[in-house]
């Protein structure tokens, strides 16, 4: 593939978007980087939801509505859907192989992520500011 | 391009690989398909974690009936599964991290590391849920 003399396309081209031309690893390298974000973030979300294990509808609310919770929550949420969304899209890559499901999933993986994202933003914004 | 190879493929059938079932269980593609599965889970933890969300927007109602759900037998079983599904994916994610960093690949220790994983997962589940019961006074 590479190194074909009769192509039209340079070396350049035909290089860009390979590993060796240093691009194409986007996913690989999202993945990873948002796996090693959430390490810590991850466990500070669950180790606060245990912490706020049996807390009523008072207790929680104040907890969300403190700005490093609003903040790191909702850091933690984009990354999390970020991550879920390239784990998911590469489970449908290898075992969805009919063409018009595997092409509509594909679709709606990150247009659905997205959407979550925005509606656990603006859920954890009323909440902080309804008081 | 698919069709014309699977066509193709029809036409002259290609030898196949062994699969899944000639192979004996091994520890590291247990480790493996598992880590797709709990991500899988996870994901539908994700959005549950938006209904709670939600609930706690729309008001105290709604957040109330969502954590009676949650102190349910069903609720409790859903929020005891995304904890184990969560402590595994997060031990065998960081086993990941260091095989993509080149440690830890020779088959004695991944084997030891998978192991590992197992057994954190274990104990930090179980010390999550004596925490989480502590909190809520069951102690």
């Amino acid at each position: 593939m590479a190194g074909n003399s009769n192509s039209l396309r340079s070396r350049l081209g035909q290089a860009r978007g390979l590993g060796s031309a240093h691009e194409g690893v986007h996913h690989w390298w999202g993945q990873r980087m948002s796996a090693l974000a959430l390490i810590p973030l991850s466990l500070w979300l669950v180790a606060s939801l245990v912490c706020n294990a049996g807390a009523d509808y008072a207790v929680v609310s104040q907890w969300l509505s403190s700005p490093f919770t609003l903040g790191a929550l909702g850091l933690t949420i984009l990354i999390t859907v970020y991550h879920a969304v390239l784990g998911l899209q590469v489970v449908v890559e290898d075992y969805i192989h009919g063409q018009p499901t595997k092409l509509i999933l594909l679709i709606l993986l990150p247009m659905s992520g997205v959407a979550l994202v925005v509606a656990a933003i603006v859920s954890l914004l009323m909440i902080a500011f309804a008081g | 391009m698919a069709e014309s190879q699977s066509s193709g493929a029809k036409r002259h059938p290609r030898p196949l690989s062994p699969h899944l079932q000639v192979y004996k269980p091994q520890l590291t593609s247990f480790t493996s398909i598992l880590h797709r599965f709990t991500g899988i889970g996870l994901s539908a933890g994700v959005l549950y974690l938006l209904c709670w969300l939600l609930a706690a927007a729309h008001g105290a109602e709604s957040f109330d009936r969502l954590q009676d759900f949650n102190g349910s037998v069903i609720g409790r079983l859903l929020l005891f599964a995304w904890s184990v599904a969560f402590f595994y994916h997060l031990l065998n994610g960081i086993r990941h991290l260091a095989w993509d960093a080149g440690f830890g690949f020779e088959l004695p220790t991944a084997y030891k590391s998978g192991y590992a994983v197992i057994i954190g997962t274990a104990i930090l589940t179980v010390a999550a849920w004596v925490i989480g019961y502590f909190q809520m006074g069951a102690f």
